[in-house]
């Protein structure tokens, strides 16, 4: 019997021939990316469990994100307890502000994800680098500080559920429609402890931004990890970014999985996770009149230049309506020099929008665009939980960064294809 | 190990609602314990009292990885979550800190807020005084009874990095 490209990087990782779902391996950590929010507290752990010191600085990649720019005392405070600790522990790789991103976003297109390497960091949605072909997983403070001090840590093997998604997308339909359709149909626990593996024509036609928005929102439906084969598309962009060795493993023919799910995705519409579950997915012509007081574009899930672009496309030359605020937020420093270059921003200003410095922020309601009572948000972020973007008594509806244009436009959630002049 | 429960017995319990990122600026037990659960029940924190349980519906502590939600629950009296399921980061996070997750589907539909309960974690069962039933849960596994032994996973690691 074969094995998925997850057990084989779990086996590579923990010096096996092979490993079996549910079984317990301590696997070789490759990347360990450490933001703000959960990384102060592995520092406090380390210095009170015998003052250990990290095994493998050069494995390490610091970039505050969630709270940056600081956005109060107690956030710079975080910060720079992080930036004393990167430099007694030597780890060179901390990406200062200016130079910083969403960790998901900046940490592929600065190189560090390969193929066939495990990666961890302490934010659930640590799951998007699968979309390289990388074992990728989100942990919590105590896990992280493990791993730091020793550059392994105890996973059970999951089991993997395989996605085929084959079909033509029409107009208007994006990888974001595509995930919130499969957490519609699977729940958000619906993958719970496995790994979601996505093949099909339309990953293999994604771009691997594309890819990292499916990998991204695994999370929501429970999974330790998302993950796609890599192929030509992966190597080039993998390759155009850094000059590390790696292992390309794929899953076999052979490869046994929990569940296989076929989607045809050929009749799928623009899709919106109504308030509060990411499984709350309906097709936009089925939501009513749901007029909106803020839209947000950016996030780990859809902060990348592709995702900007769309957006755009959608916004040249009209206005955002009355009463409503739109805020875009390039995940990275990078995103936002390119979306510069290539006029974006100005697109996006001269609409009526606002554009921010690279952060988390608002995502998960820190700043940057918190919603007071009553408030409706339509945002490209991946959860709208009761209260996640600010009030307990706000709304969340969640959607791919066009539906998020056509609506800041129409001052109500629409389908993108509204405006189309194509 | 005795207690007083306090249910919540609703599904998707998510970590936002457990301890909302408005409070992540922080990361001390005692800051984050006077926010836990508010935005489910403002009164939580004032309820509870030390060594008392959570008992919750299926997938509890869905969404962030952040351990602020474990340490928030702790910090504020309670001794251990039992939930019909609980989302994998969570469940990681409480075998860590060596806080105990119990996965016992049928205590939630029988327990009511107030019943006094005894885990017994050898035999696999709760106890529960007020209503004299008993219920059975999935053991936990040998690998987390160790970390939850030794008192979570720094300590073992301590272990290894010094031997």
């Amino acid at each position: 019997m074969g094995s998925t490209i997850t057990e084989k990087i779990l086996a590579a990782h923990s010096g096996r021939e092979t490993v079996r779902p549910g079984e317990l391996i301590n696997a070789e950590i490759d990347v360990i990316m450490c933001h703000d929010v959960t990384t102060t507290p592995a520092i406090d752990l380390l210095k009170a469990h015998g003052n250990l010191h990290v095994a493998y600085p050069e494995r390490v990649v610091i970039m505050p994100d969630h709270f940056v720019p600081n956005k109060d005392i107690k956030s710079a405070e975080m910060v720079a307890k992080i930036r004393r600790w990167a430099k007694e522990e030597k780890i060179e790789k901390f990406y200062e502000i200016g130079r910083h991103g969403v960790c998901h976003a900046l940490l592929p297109e600065q190189g560090h994800v390969r193929p066939g390497t495990t990666i961890i960091c302490g934010d659930s949605h640590t799951s998007t680098h699968g979309a390289l072909g990388a074992f990728a997983t989100g942990i919590g403070s105590t896990d992280l500080a493990a791993a730091l001090a020793t550059g392994e840590l105890w996973f059970k093997v999951p089991e993997t559920i395989l996605f085929k998604i084959n079909g033509t997308l029409q107009k208007g339909v994006f990888a974001k429609d595509v995930i919130l359709e499969i957490i519609r149909r699977i729940g958000v626990d619906g993958a719970l402890y496995k790994a979601m593996e996505f093949t099909g024509n339309v990953v293999e036609e994604f771009s691997v931004e594309s890819r990292m928005t499916l990998c991204n929102m695994a999370i929501e439906a429970g999974a330790k990890s998302g993950i796609i084969n890599p192929d030509d598309k992966t190597l080039d962009y993998v390759q155009s970014r850094s000059n590390e060795i790696f292992d390309v493993y794929t899953s076999d023919p052979d490869a046994e999985y929990s569940d296989v799910i076929d989607i045809d995705v050929s009749d799928l519409e623009p899709m919106v996770a109504l308030p509060h579950l990411p499984s709350n997915g309906k097709p936009v012509s089925q939501i009513g009149n749901i007029p909106i007081d803020q839209a947000w574009l950016g996030s780990c899930t859809n902060g990348r230049i592709e995702d900007l672009r769309k957006a755009a496309a959608e916004i040249k030359g009209k206005k955002v309506a009355q009463g409503v605020r739109m805020i875009v937020v390039p995940a990275t420093s990078d995103i936002w020099k390119q979306a510069n270059r290539e006029g974006l921003l100005d697109i996006f200003m001269e609409a009526g929008a606002t554009v921010s410095a690279p952060t988390c922020g608002a995502c998960l309601g820190g700043h940057m665009g918190i919603l007071a009572a009553g408030e409706r948000c339509i945002s490209s972020t991946n959860r709208n939980f009761v209260g996640r973007m600010g009030s307990p008594e706000s709304e969340v509806y969640l959607a791919s960064p066009a539906t998020v244009a056509a609506s800041a436009i129409a001052g109500k959630i629409v389908n993108p294809n509204a405006y189309r002049q194509d | 190990m005795k207690g007083k429960a306090h249910c919540y017995p609703r599904d998707h319990i998510n970590t936002d609602e457990i301890i909302p990122a408005r409070y992540l600026n922080m990361d001390q037990e005692k800051d984050l314990a006077a926010h836990a659960m508010e935005d489910i029940d403002k009164t939580f924190v004032k309820k509870v009292h030390e060594g008392d349980f959570i008992v919750a519906g299926e997938d509890f502590g869905c969404g962030s990885s952040r351990e602020h939600a474990v340490w928030a629950l702790r910090g504020a009296g309670i001794q251990a979550v039992i939930a019909g399921s609980f989302a994998r980061i969570f469940y990681r996070n409480c075998i860590n800190n060596g806080f105990l997750a119990i996965e016992c589907p049928e205590a939630v539909q029988k327990v009511h807020t107030g019943d006094n309960l005894t885990i017994d974690l050898k035999s696999g069962k709760i106890l529960n005084e007020t209503k004299q039933e008993s219920y059975t849960f999935t053991p936990v596994p040998d690998f987390a009874l160790q970390i939850l032994e030794s008192g979570g996973l720094m300590k073992t690691i301590l272990q290894k990095v010094k031997a």
